[in-house]
């Protein structure tokens, strides 16, 4: 249907477009393979596997591996919760309350990062609760909450509601139909919504910036390090980080291809 | 109120209501609010709290018509962030429509596979990057050099142009799928009357193609917008020196500086400064919170 020339042309930009994509994230991953001081392709100083031994040993890495993995859980261990809880109460209101909530309920998704960390920390501050990686946690919360709500209620609004009523009307009690029907027919949900929360939270770095006190996490260890005498050792980390995006991401396609029911 | 009382019984609602009201109360309204109550207070000394000075004051908002340097920082981020909003739907809509309506499903499969794997990795490494590509002695300007299009490097990493560069990079994705999305609900049919009807191709688009994307050109400028103006990392790494960005200036009066008040008071700015670009986009584009949250 689209003329020859249209297709070509497309095509062509397509193959650039990928090539943008992917072009730099290749040079940033071979960069960890080059024998050179400074991450480079050009000029190629011999393939080694040294920056990856550093990165092994590097003590400053593994404590902000740590704590990036306990805030990640800290936070889902939160957010999980709350985004579901507030999901199955937007879904049973109607009328301005539900668009207030969901106003409230959205608007940290469009609030900087960094004025989050900010209002966290000033926040507790006041209350007396200096910063570190509890202020962190709480922080990226706030927005974390928002994307569990959003995928619970898209599930939510999807269910048949005959069955709890069936349930009920059968005796069972609410923690019962809670328990047997709701929370069964969200397992997917919230299963996607645990990985997608501690990752969003392994990812973050603008809330955590103002909230972390002296504390590091993986991406503040890898901020400060391109800020303050960058290192292949950098790209060595990034290659496992991508290592395991990619694998994720072909996981959840492959995971996804039979249509959610 | 009832109805959620019917279907969930006390104890439920009850935990339901006090989980959203520890969410929203304790971690997003009272927050933001003393945010911005303090920035309107002034950066006392322990022992001045509760006195005479210790009342309220636009001594902070002040300060930044006062400072020329941080206006043009403030432009500049406000100039950046449009500027690296719209190459970001440049760049964006031809692959967007590729997806939406001449992609076969299993191509369009591929391809969308392969735009979210950069969307998951990690911004500052997406930046980390660039910072290789464009180095003085660089990838980029060796090969240039190689295939003879220029005798000497070039700086790159110059003014604005990194960071530009950058957030268009990183934030492609951010824009592809919203207007991905808009774009598949068009009817096919529209496109080929138009094109029966005699319309080139260009006037296709304008007439045609775009008006019907706007809502999804909406969502996507407001999330570019926003995670560029509000960026930190990204000039951090790729900006020169000299052409700073307004987080830096805020992180600056925070933990430089070490005067919150301060620091709030250009938060509470940089927050407006997204909550109207976010107005207008709503207003102009006609389109609802709930369109924007997909």
């Amino acid at each position: 249907m689209e003329s020859r020339l249209t297709r070509i042309l497309v095509n062509a930009y397509l193959i650039i477009f990928l090539l943008y994509l992917f072009a730099p994230l290749f040079v940033m991953v071979a960069a960890a393979f080059n024998d050179s001081r400074f991450p480079t392709v050009m000029p190629w100083h011999g393939t080694t596997l040294r920056w990856f031994e550093a990165l092994w040993e590097d003590d400053r890495m593994w404590e902000a591996l740590l704590n990036s993995i306990l805030v990640g859980i800290a936070a889902v261990v939160i957010s999980v919760p709350i985004g579901t809880l507030a999901a199955l109460l937007l879904d049973s209101i109607r009328g301005r309350t539900r668009s207030f909530l969901y106003a409230l309920m959205v608007a940290p998704l469009l609030v900087p990062g960094i004025i989050i960390g900010i209002s966290t920390l000033i926040f507790w501050n006041r209350l007396g609760v200096s910063s570190g990686l509890h202020l962190s946690t709480i922080g990226q919360c706030s927005f974390i909450c928002s994307y569990v709500m959003l995928m619970v209620l898209a599930r939510l609004q999807r269910m048949d509601r005959s069955l709890e009523e069936a349930a009920l009307d059968l005796g069972a009690t609410h923690t019962q139909t809670l328990r047997l029907i709701v929370l069964p027919y969200l397992r997917t949900a919230l299963l996607t919504a645990t990985v997608l929360a501690f990752f969003q939270s392994f990812e973050n770095f603008n809330t955590t910036l103002f909230t972390r006190g002296g504390a590091t996490t993986v991406t503040i260890f890898i901020a400060s390090r391109i800020r303050t005498g960058v290192t292949p050792e950098v790209n060595a980390l990034g290659l496992v980080l991508i290592s395991i995006t990619v694998a994720a991401a072909v996981v959840y396609a492959v995971r996804r291809k039979p249509a959610p029911v | 109120m009832k109805d959620v009382l019917s279907r969930y019984g006390t104890t439920l609602t009850g935990m339901m209501v006090l989980a959203t009201f520890l969410w929203l109360a304790g971690m997003v309204v009272l927050p933001y609010l003393v945010m911005v109550d303090f920035s309107f207070r002034p950066n006392l000394l322990p022992a001045d709290l509760g006195g005479d000075k210790d009342h309220l004051t636009l001594d902070n908002y002040e300060t930044l018509f006062r400072n020329t340097i941080h206006i043009v920082v403030f432009l500049r981020t406000i100039w950046g962030s449009a500027l690296a909003t719209f190459l970001c739907l440049a760049v964006s809509y031809p692959v967007a429509y590729f997806l939406a309506k001449m992609a076969s499903p299993k191509q369009a499969a591929t391809l969308l596979l392969l735009l979210v794997i950069p969307f998951w990795i990690n911004e500052i490494l997406r930046t980390f990057a660039w910072f290789i590509i464009l180095a003085y002695n660089g990838p980029l300007n060796g090969v240039l050099r190689l295939i003879g299009a220029i005798d000497a490097p070039i700086r790159w990493i110059a003014g604005s142009n990194g960071v530009i560069a950058g957030m268009t990079y990183a934030y492609t994705v951010f824009m592809v799928f919203p207007v991905y999305n808009a774009i598949e609900t068009l009817d096919r049919n529209q496109i080929e009357a138009a094109r029966d009807l005699g319309a080139p191709l260009w006037r296709i688009h304008l007439r045609v193609v775009l008006p019907h994307a706007k809502p999804g050109i909406a969502v996507g400028c407001i999330m570019v917008f926003t995670a560029a103006a509000g960026s930190y990392i990204v000039p951090a790494i790729l900006g020169a020196p000299g052409t700073r960005w307004f987080t830096e200036i805020i992180y600056q009066w925070f933990f430089e500086g070490q005067n919150w008040q301060q620091g709030s008071a250009y938060a509470f700015l940089l927050l407006i400064l997204c909550i109207a670009f976010v107005m207008a986009m709503m207003r102009i584009f006609k389109v609802g919170l709930a369109d924007i949250a997909r």
